[in-house]
């Protein structure tokens, strides 16, 4: 578990380096809040606090957790999630290895519900942004959640969320485009180090081929036959592969052992199936990013995928 | 120990770093302990009925044990002397205490008159050459100790084309079959040519594993030497369990063995390279099976090595001829590193079962932490050589759920451990399957015997309401309709 901590540290310091030192600090909530969460929780079903509280899995949920969130998000944001995300979506499910739901994901679809307005509040780039907040800024915002300046100073849509409403003025897909493209480096810098840490995994053996594979080949063929067809409305392969939280859910999201299906062919469903519906959440939905819901959504065909592509066992028929 | 899982075709893991390798000079004969204790317990818990009574005198290679039905081979005595005593002793792989017969060595070795030697065993048939191996006591000398004379027997329905003889030992440590190979490969050869004619197959297929060079030069050489064109080598990938029958079966030919049957459901018939060189040493002597070949490592012994060991031989002699224990021991193993078994003390004797003890010290032993739950990665799947889901047959066991256990292929578990070798939490995956194996036994017997217990119960209760139907009918007749009853 901690390894996968590791290899989110260079997708954190791209983010740290475009958007400001507001991801670390929401790690740091979010997973006090998931630590305090979970011992309560093992206090209360009489379990003992260790080897559970050390075992990772908490703090994991929390980095991804926060890795979703705005960097300048106030601090009962993540705190919320974090703690939503191990009590219902972890603990009330029977705990470690019980769970239907990716906790992560199920605590950001509460906040995107509970918390549209600050989680829609997305950092602009520092490089283009009229005020940078330092360390001790950013802290302040994120403690009492009033900036030192006008929100409109430091805040910015995401590329997603760019084309999403920038589609609906009227503009085509290149204007809006050509409109966001710091915001899009940005996220080419994150996602390249996201990939970094992903393939870091894989050489590890800590995840395995078939979701990054399954779920990429989907986003790839899904937006690539959009793109196909209408390319004024339809973004490119690229672009959904470097914005929102696709290389993240490929790498480290979907990747959740707990979550996912038990055997290698039903991986490749899963992977694929969370591919799909992100492109079809992005594309036509209300929702700029479709990462968490598509892995919910995804969570809920486990059993049914597990109970269709059992192995057959040596020596038998089928 | 580093315990990957293999890529590429097959299932299970590689073990690297693992072996402690023992000394690979020829197997010497280890001296014949004092007193001797061969124990009359077979694999499946029932145990050999004996024919010696305490006092007598027993010569080296007599039959002192044998099976009334048939279902285990009969023993002999490895030494001659007296019986001391017969009585219930601990067993190596029993958890309780078994029939056991003593015996004082007197040193003289002398042997049984009755052994003799097969001249010619081609002029001989193979009924006959099967009541020999029988009567030899020969049994799978691969650890199972699966009576061979069963095993080789002709069934018309499924003729044998191929004999493997399995030189494969996947489990780091073991080396009494590498050892063979080595220095015994012509006698090997012999028995697997002895084989061939009893089983009327065409050709034979000496397997072994590619970690092994020079006992794949010694058996090639040995091959060569003997010029029959039926006998043939092939290498075997290094991994664990590259050695299972079933699993070996798969890599040779390509084909699986039905579940629920035999090798010889696809034409096969597979012994252990020691099973071959046993009937060899009968054949041409007419010595019954009385030693083999035993690997003693670790590094809680002084000096590792492979020796030839008379069965009934404690432990404790063993160890000594080993040079003793070194001051690190801590656990004393039956078998290899991924399926031994730790043993209570070490004064349980060699059996037939018996290819390898570990004396083993902190060192040798991999830590295992706290059993966390299942995330459910999929690596005991994807590790698992019979196609198995660990993970479904361990959530039904532990829910005591035998439909799904039998659903997930329970009884289709070899236990050879790479599940287990594997997980991240350190589940005690393959002591959970072993015990819900014959819990789900023992249910599946108690539920049959429940069954016809309620059916005799009804036929009963069914009878007696037709009898008393019977009895109540003839009363009416008796008593005409009109007469008024008091």
């Amino acid at each position: 578990m901690l390894l996968v901590l590791a290899m989110l540290v260079p997708a954190a310091a791209a983010n740290v380096f475009w958007f400001g030192p507001g991801l670390p600090i929401q790690i740091v909530i979010a997973s006090l809040s998931a630590l305090l969460a979970e011992s309560m929780m093992l206090a209360l079903r009489r379990e003992p606090l260790q080897p559970s509280l050390g075992d990772g899995s908490a703090l994991v949920t929390a980095a991804l957790l926060a890795f979703a969130l705005p960097p300048l998000a106030p601090w009962w944001v993540a705190a919320c999630g974090s703690a939503f995300a191990i009590v219902f979506a972890k603990h009330l499910f029977g705990g470690l290895g019980r769970n239907l739901f990716n906790p992560a994901m199920a605590g950001f679809a509460l906040l995107l519900l509970t918390f549209p307005a600050e989680m829609s509040r997305w950092s602009m780039p520092i490089v283009v942004a009229s005020h940078h907040l330092g360390f001790t800024d950013t802290l302040t915002t994120i403690l009492t959640g009033v900036p030192p300046v006008a929100w409109d100073a430091i805040s910015s849509a995401t590329p997603l969320d760019a084309v999403h409403s920038g589609l609906k003025t009227g503009a085509t897909l290149q204007e809006v485009l050509a409109r966001t493209s710091t915001a899009h480096s940005a996220s080419i810098w994150s996602s390249l180090g996201i990939l970094l840490g992903g393939l870091g995994l894989l050489g590890l053996r800590i995840i395995r081929w078939p979701i990054p594979v399954s779920m990429l080949a989907a986003v790839v063929v899904s937006a690539g036959l959009l793109n196909a067809i209408d390319p004024g409305t339809y973004p490119g392969v690229l672009f959904h592969l470097t914005s929102g939280a696709t290389l993240l859910g490929a790498f480290f999201i979907a990747c959740d052992p707990v979550t996912t299906a038990a055997s290698h062919r039903g991986r490749l469903w899963f992977g694929a199936g969370v591919g799909l519906l992100t492109v079809v959440i992005r594309s036509w939905t209300a929702y700029p990013d479709g990462i968490a819901f598509a892995v919910l959504i995804m969570n809920l065909f486990v059993p049914l995928l597990d109970r269709l592509t059992v192995p057959r066992i040596y020596g038998h028929a089928r | 120990m580093d315990v990957t899982i293999v890529t590429g075709g097959q299932r299970g893991v590689r073990l690297i770093g693992a072996a402690q390798r023992s000394a690979a000079d020829a197997p010497s004969a280890a001296a014949a302990p004092p007193q001797l204790v061969l124990s009359l317990a077979l694999p499946d818990g029932s145990s050999l009925v004996p024919v010696v009574r305490i006092g007598e005198y027993v010569r080296l290679g007599q039959v002192v044990a044998w099976s009334p039905d048939c279902e285990g081979t009969p023993l002999h005595a490895s030494v001659s002397g007296q019986v001391s005593a017969i009585e219930l002793r601990d067993a190596i792989g029993m958890s309780v205490r078994m029939p056991a017969i003593v015996i004082d060595n007197d040193g003289r070795d002398e042997r049984d008159p009755g052994l003799i030697p097969v001249a010619d065993y081609t002029l001989r048939s193979a009924e006959e050459l099967l009541a020999r191996i029988e009567a030899g006591g020969i049994v799978g000398l691969g650890g199972a100790a699966f009576p061979t004379n069963l095993k080789l027997a002709p069934t018309p329905s499924t003729p044998v084309e191929t004999l493997v003889i399995n030189g494969v030992e996947c489990e780091p440590g073991i080396q009494c079959d590498d050892m063979l190979m080595r220095y015994r490969a012509e006698s090997m050869l012999f028995g697997a040519q002895v084989m061939l004619h009893i089983v009327g197959a065409g050709r034979c297929v000496i397997a072994i594993e590619a970690d092994k060079p020079e006992a794949i030069t010694a058996t090639r050489t040995a091959v060569k030497a003997a010029g029959d064109a039926r006998l043939s080598v092939a290498i075997v990938p290094t991994y664990y369990p590259a050695g299972g029958e079933r699993q070996l079966i798969e890599f040779l030919f390509g084909t699986q063995v039905p579940a629920g049957g035999l090798p010889r459901d696809v034409g096969v018939v597979c012994q252990n390279v020691g099973t071959a060189a046993a009937i060899a040493t009968l054949i041409r002597t007419g010595e019954p099976l009385i030693s083999r070949l035993v690997t003693v490592t670790g590094l809680g012994v002084a000096f590792p090595r492979t020796l030839e060991v008379r069965l009934g031989t404690p432990l404790s002699h063993l160890i000594e001829e080993c040079g003793g224990y070194t001051p690190d021991i801590t656990r004393l193993i039956a078998g290899g590193m991924m399926m031994g078994v730790a043993l209570p003390h070490d004064a349980l004797a060699v059996a037939k079962t018996t290819h390898c003890v570990i004396a083993a010290t902190a060192a040798d032993l991999v830590p295992r932490g706290p059993a966390m739950p299942c995330i459910r990665c999929g690596d005991c799947a994807e590790a698992c050589p019979s196609h198995l889901l660990p993970q479904e047959l361990y959530r039904h066991a532990v829910e005591e759920d035998d439909a799904g256990l039998a659903r997930f292929g329970i009884t289709d578990c070899i236990e050879c451990g790479c599940c287990d070798a594997v997980c991240p939490s350190q589940l005690p995956l393959v002591s959970v399957f072993g015990a819900a194996r014959r819990q789900l036994q023992v249910n599946t017997v108690t539920t049959e015997r429940r069954d016809l217990a309620r059916q005799r119960f009804n036929a009963h209760t069914q009878r007696l309401a037709v009898e008393q139907a019977e009895r109540q009918r003839r009363l009416k007749e008796r008593r005409p309709a009109g007469r008024k009853d008091e």
